[in-house]
């Protein structure tokens, strides 16, 4: 069965539309289900004893005085976790080369950040367990830190894993065509070094975790904040020698995710294995301080790009040197090397060219590991690629949108293979600018820019066309050994009154999977939207998959539920042919109903069909099936990553004498294949290019030399508030992905992905009649004017 | 993280809570508005505060004009400052620093008695009250007084407030004919604390100058007030850069924050000119 | 501790329009006694140290910061949660707008959004975008990109203003 999408007036056409979220009436009522909202009999609260020293040996734990505070049960060692729970080792075998120690849940020897935790705290509130924290006393011995990313691998630099060998993780380089000849013959080189600042996500509700584990029946259940409920469900059964099948993540209501709750984490490990150990509920729940000290990192990238053009603008080469330091650890079970990696992959992604050179260096840190966040990688290839591109344009003088014209492959060239080798099954870049172009005016807001630059307003128009990776196959983690599932599955079933459940493998983290599941299905089957009632986020019930990460959700998530759904359909169909005498081919389900394909007479509505399967079968032909219930799983072969692309635009005013810098507009035009559910597809995009130009103007978390976090509060880590973001206009071009009925492809981390880069450039328009440029992220103002000379030190 | 107080008591007047404090042994701390104290108590900076919360005692509350000077209440809310006639008339000063400082539901408790006793060095309110050349009225266990607000102001978070006083009150002159106030300050965000920013009053004496954000406390720029005087724009931009030693902090290094400062001033000059056109 | 210094306080008010009696520790925030005490759910403590705006709840007809209040000083308040104030029905329409324009996602800053929101719309009139995103500058949404509130606050404020002159 397939989907005549091309016509809007075909039945049960709810692909495509705009339908309202099934769940958020209750979210706008104060009704949602958050972890810290669910209290259990006999809850006990966690809290860590952290690190407040960048590396430091171990000694003593002195925990007396602590045990004294009323309401508290328990206080844990590393060691005593230890005793119950393995480390673990975050390397992926595809990744070769990439190392790293084993990491405890609790510090067992040795501390290696600020925030790692040490012991833990159980008390019967969350205040009585702080108390507490501050009083046990932990004997420390400073070691010296490793703090800065580009001396790390110098010989004067200590070793902080000793056993490691160096301080070097990762180290990928790759390289086609003839690079050197390229550059040594080109026309125009231009060469730069750019900046991404480590950033974190500040999900508005932190981290948290209720796990419980009930001796008696043997059963493990965590309510967990998490985008992969079943990753979870393997690490906790793996790392606390539990029977896979005996522990349930339920995950409800999450509070934003980003990427931040993808990944293991010691203290919600920790917390898992101490309610193994007391047999009794326990929470954790990060507050804002530990946030910052203990959710992962990201994006801290110095960067050394250099482009080679010839006279007509065509690029010749590009040759990248990316930097990154990760912290103290790699990430499990992701590892901290795929963003490094991801830039190696992704630089230079739009453009037409032969000859590439690209290598990432990834180093160990005594810092708040980093790991994989919304758009991982993107915004730094983005920018690095985007910015050598505007830099060569000038220096050639051709305009910005000309250049990417003259180089961004050809719509009719698909598929093709990248000098990364990455493989595009089907792109528009030509398409999605000519569609920019006309929504922002791109002339006459160049004419309103020279006009207002006579009266000595200097504003900046910047582009940024970009690739998005989404889709993934096992190639991005299952290859490389981990329990990640690519794949994702959905079972639909049928209930006696006509109504639909659907349960599905992704999770819905607010970005509206519920509502896309509900649309496919209803779609699929034949009955609206409001029939079908989804269910996802437990390991109990849904089909095995992966969850949400690297925009996957609609794509192959979506895909299974269309395909069970068709296959419900049939099956429906089936059992309404036996009971109105026809041929199951002549009939359809539209609205609820079965009825004549042909000529949409109704035949029978579905709950009467359920009345009968279920409980007049009797009247039925022994051995019709009569499976109303149907699963089908999804999973990408003929390429690794369905590519998305797309191009930003920011048009923005720099007051030269303060450095400030305001957002007059921001423009995204974007192809992610097939849109099922327009708004939520434009949300998404939106929110995404907030958190990008989060990036581009506010976001950096501080460290002193000796490992110190500076600012960890959001009174001191500056993210984008609603005063200061501007309107956003999105559009689309849509390319179907051929691998798949439904066409989708991801649509998540697009806006990250393109904002700083189109912000910089717009930044460096503005700046460039005075011969300033910036490429250190955030563009704060005092990083202007610096550009510009004008702070006297 | 959760608070950890010592204990609790409200205050039923003044009295009553000078008797608390007095009683605190030393661990008295004043509750007023609490939008900076219970933040603060929430991060654990502070612990096991005997909190004496005077925010009911309506004597405190209000404005009014009494013995030719504007006298506002000490827990008078930063929401009601912002719109008082009184204080639009005499201080239209701390009516422009209302629009400055958080968001509405912080103003909506936040007290400026609150404000001024926290003495944040990049706060608003105290650089306003020190361009307006106020006074700062105290009560304690041997009775009350006023401190100048040139006196009053002494380090990061700290004034001339003595243990077991109490801040009631702000008088400030009356407005003359033809004063003029700006304030004119740079945040990365809105209703964050400034980068740097400047409370300059114009009167037929001169001209008085505040920089908040740039140092320990607020400063009276008093050499840049000399030059303004002469009318030396420029000498005055230069003279303000010099007597201002700002902290480098990451937001900003002190020297982004002295140039800001002098950028600030030649605007807010060409604002008290553009009134005046 | 004197006399009058109590670690434990007792309170009385109404929350949602019910009367509540309680007895609490003095450092408890109005949030964390709403949450704990209560089981009133929906306002979040987001950061705790008044930025993050998601505690946002009305009390004495004012949005506050309910991190930046402690319980003890809600003796004899009038508080409202975003529960009571939905079985008010005073904002539904703007419930149904933000459900409409999909000005959420994970949900997680709605209670204190719709907070802050109400008492803007409650002074009346049709305030312009810039003022929308002034007054809601101190609640943080890291999914929406604040577009799709401030488009359903102008569309409300639009049809209450509309409503009025009809």
């Amino acid at each position: 069965m397939t989907i005549s999408f091309g016509n809007p007036d075909r039945p049960n056409s709810y692909i495509g539309k705009t339908v309202p979220r099934p769940n958020a009436p209750r979210l706008v009522q104060g009704r949602g289900k958050y972890v810290d909202d669910i209290v259990l009999p006999r809850m006990a609260h966690v809290v860590f004893v952290r690190s407040p020293h960048a590396h430091a040996r171990i000694g003593a734990i002195e925990t007396a005085e602590a045990q004294g505070v009323k309401g508290v049960l328990r206080i844990f060692t590393g060691a005593e976790i230890a005793e119950v729970c393995t480390p673990w080792v975050a390397v992926l075998a595809h990744l070769k080369g990439l190392k790293s120690p084993p990491q405890h849940a609790l510090a067992v020897d040795r501390t290696c950040w600020v925030g790692e935790p040490v012991a833990a705290v159980v008390a019967t509130s969350r205040a009585a367990a702080e108390e507490a924290a501050a009083l046990v006393d932990v004997d420390y011995t400073p070691l010296p830190a490793v703090t800065d990313m580009m001396t790390a691998l110098d010989a004067a630099t200590p070793v902080l894993h000793p056993d490691m060998g160096d301080n070097l993780a990762f180290r990928r380089l790759h390289e086609e065509g003839d690079v050197d000849a390229a550059f040594a013959s080109a026309h125009k080189v231009v060469e730069a070094r750019f900046k991404t600042a480590r950033h974190t996500g500040v999900t508005l509700e932190p981290r948290s975790i209720l796990v419980d584990w009930n001796p008696a029946e043997g059963q493990m259940t965590a309510w967990h904040a998490t985008q992969a409920p079943h990753m979870m469900q393997t690490v906790f059964a793996k790392h606390l020698d539990l029977p896979e099948g005996r522990v349930r993540v339920i995950c409800d209501d999450v509070g934003g995710s980003y990427g931040i709750k993808v990944h293991v984490y010691p203290d919600e490990v920790a917390t898992a294995a101490i309610a193994r150990i007391m047999a009794r509920p326990v929470k954790f729940v990060a507050d804002r301080l530990e946030s910052f000290t203990t959710d992962i990192h990201a994006r801290d990238h110095e960067i050394g790009g250099r482009i080679a053009v010839d006279a007509d603008g065509k690029i010749l080469a590009m040759d990248i040197d990316d930097w990154t330091a990760i912290g103290a650890y790699s990430v499990y079970p992701r590892t901290s090397a795929i963003e490094g990696n991801q830039v190696v992959n992704l630089c230079g992604g739009p453009y037409d060219f032969a000859h590439y050179r690209a290598q990432t260096s990834v180093v160990f840190q005594n810092k708040t590991p980093t790991c994989q966040y919304r758009a991982v990688g993107h915004p730094i290839a983005v920018a690095v690629t985007e910015g050598l591109v505007d830099m060569a344009a000038a220096a050639i003088g051709m305009d910005p949108v000309e250049i990417r014209r003259r180089n961004m492959y050809a719509d009719d060239a698909y598929p093709v293979t990248s000098p990364a080798k990455m493989r595009f099954e089907g792109l528009s870049h030509h398409a999605s600018m000519d569609k920019l172009m006309a929504l922002m005016d791109y002339e006459g807001l160049r004419a309103e820019q020279a006009a207002l630059r006579e009266k000595g307003i200097h504003r900046g128009i910047g582009i940024a066309s970009f690739i998005e990776l989404t889709n993934p196959s096992p190639f991005m983690y299952g290859i490389g050994g981990a329990r990640i599932s690519a794949q994702d599955g959905c079972t639909v079933r049928m209930d006696p009154d006509g109504s639909i459940v659907a349960l599905s493998g992704v999770t819905e983290q607010g970005q509206g999977t519920e509502a896309m599941l509900a649309q496919i299905v209803a779609e699929g089957v034949g009955v609206p939207p409001a029939r079908v009632r989804v269910i996802t986020g437990d390991t109990q019930v849904t089909p095995y998959g992966g969850g949400t990460w690297a925009s996957r959700g609609a794509g192959i998530g979506g895909e299974a539920a269309l395909q069970s759904a068709l296959a419900l359909k049939a099956s429906i169909l089936e059992v309404a042919g036996a009971m109105l005498q026809a041929p199951s081919e002549a009939l359809d389900i539209r609205d609820g109903q079965v009825v004549d394909t042909a000529t949409g007479e109704a035949r029978m509505p579905l709950e009467e069909l359920g009345r009968i399967v279920y409980f007049r079968g009797d009247t039925l032909p022994k051995g019709l099936p009569r499976e109303l219930v149907q699963t089908r799983h999804f999973i990408t072969s003929d390429y690794p990553f369905a590519f998305t692309n797309g191009v930003q635009a920011s048009y923005l005013e720099v007051d030269t004498d303060t450095g400030e810098v305001k957002l007059l507009k921001h423009w995204c035009v974007e192809d992610c294949g097939r849109i099922i559910n327009p708004q939520l597809v434009d949300e998404q995009i939106r929110g995404g290019i907030v958190q990008g130009l989060g990036g581009a103007l506010y976001e950096e978390i501080h460290y002193d030399a000796d490992g110190q976090l500076l600012n960890g509060s959001m009174a001191d880590y500056l993210v984008p508030m609603a005063a200061e973001m501007p309107d956003m206009i999105v559009g689309h071009v849509e390319t179907p992905t051929m691998e798949s009925a439904l066409g989708a492809k991801g649509a998540g981390e697009a806006g990250t992905a393109g904002a700083p880069a189109a912000v910089m450039n717009a930044i460096n328009d503005a700046l460039r009649p005075m011969g300033a440029q910036v490429t250190a992220m955030p563009f704060t103002p005092e990083r202007i004017l610096r550009a510009m000379g004008q702070i006297e030190d | 993280m959760k608070a950890l107080a010592g204990g609790y008591a409200r205050a039923k007047d003044v009295a009553h809570a000078l008797d608390l404090l007095a009683a605190a042994d030393g661990m008295g701390r004043v509750l007023a508005g609490g939008q900076s104290l219970i933040a603060a108590m929430n991060m654990r900076l502070s612990t096991g505060d005997m909190l004496v919360d005077i925010s009911r005692i309506e004597a405190l509350r209000g404005v009014t004009v009494e013995g030719g000077t504007l006298r506002i209440g000490a827990l008078t809310r930063h929401v009601d400052i912002g719109t008082d006639p009184l204080v639009a008339e005499h201080a239209p000063l701390l009516v422009q620093a209302v629009h400055h400082i958080a968001h509405a539901a912080i103003r909506n408790r936040g007290t400026i008695g609150g404000s001024l006793a926290h003495a944040d060095p990049a706060a608003e309110f105290p650089a306003c009250v020190l361009a307006l050349g106020g006074t700062i009225h105290l009560q304690g266990p041997d009775g009350m007084r006023a401190v100048a607000a040139e006196d009053f102001f002494v380090d990061v978070f700290e004034t001339a407030i003595a243990e077991g006083e109490i801040l009631t009150a702000i008088t400030l002159p009356l407005i003359e004919p033809g004063e003029r106030h700006v304030l004119i300050e740079t945040a990365r965000r809105s209703g964050d604390y400034a980068l740097a920013g400047l409370c300059l009053v114009k009167r037929a004496a001169g001209h008085r100058l505040s920089a908040f954000s740039v140092g320990p406390r607020p400063i009276l720029a008093v050499a840049a007030m000399e030059r303004l005087d002469a009318g030396d724009a420029a000498g005055a931009v230069q003279a303000l850069r010099n007597e201002i030693d700002p902290p480098s902090d990451t937001q900003a290094s002190a020297a982004y924050r002295r140039h800001l400062a002098g950028v600030l001033l030649t605007r807010a000059l060409q604002d008290l000119t553009g009134e005046t056109a | 501790m004197t006399e009058a210094f109590r670690d434990r306080i007792d309170i009385a008010l109404t929350v949602n329009g019910e009367p509540v009696e309680a007895r609490v520790p003095a450092g408890r925030h109005l949030v964390d006694f709403l949450r704990l005490d209560l089981g009133l759910t929906g306002a979040h403590a987001g950061c705790e140290h008044g930025v993050c705006g998601a505690c946002t709840i009305q009390v004495d007809g004012q949005a506050v910061r309910g991190c930046l209040m402690l319980a003890a000083q809600a003796d004899g308040a009038e508080v409202w949660t975003l529960e009571g104030l939905t079985e008010q029905g005073v904002i539904r329409d703007l419930q149904d707008a933000f459900v409409a324009r999909n000005a959420l996602q994970c949900g997680y800053c709605t209670p204190g959004m719709l907070a802050s929101i109400k008492e803007l719309l409650d002074m009346g009139g049709v305030p312009d975008r810039a003022t929308i995103r002034e007054h809601l500058s101190g609640n943080y949404c890291r999914c929406t990109g604040y577009e799709a509130i401030i488009d359903a606050v102008e569309t409300v404020a639009q049809a209450r203003a509309g409503r009025i002159t009809a």
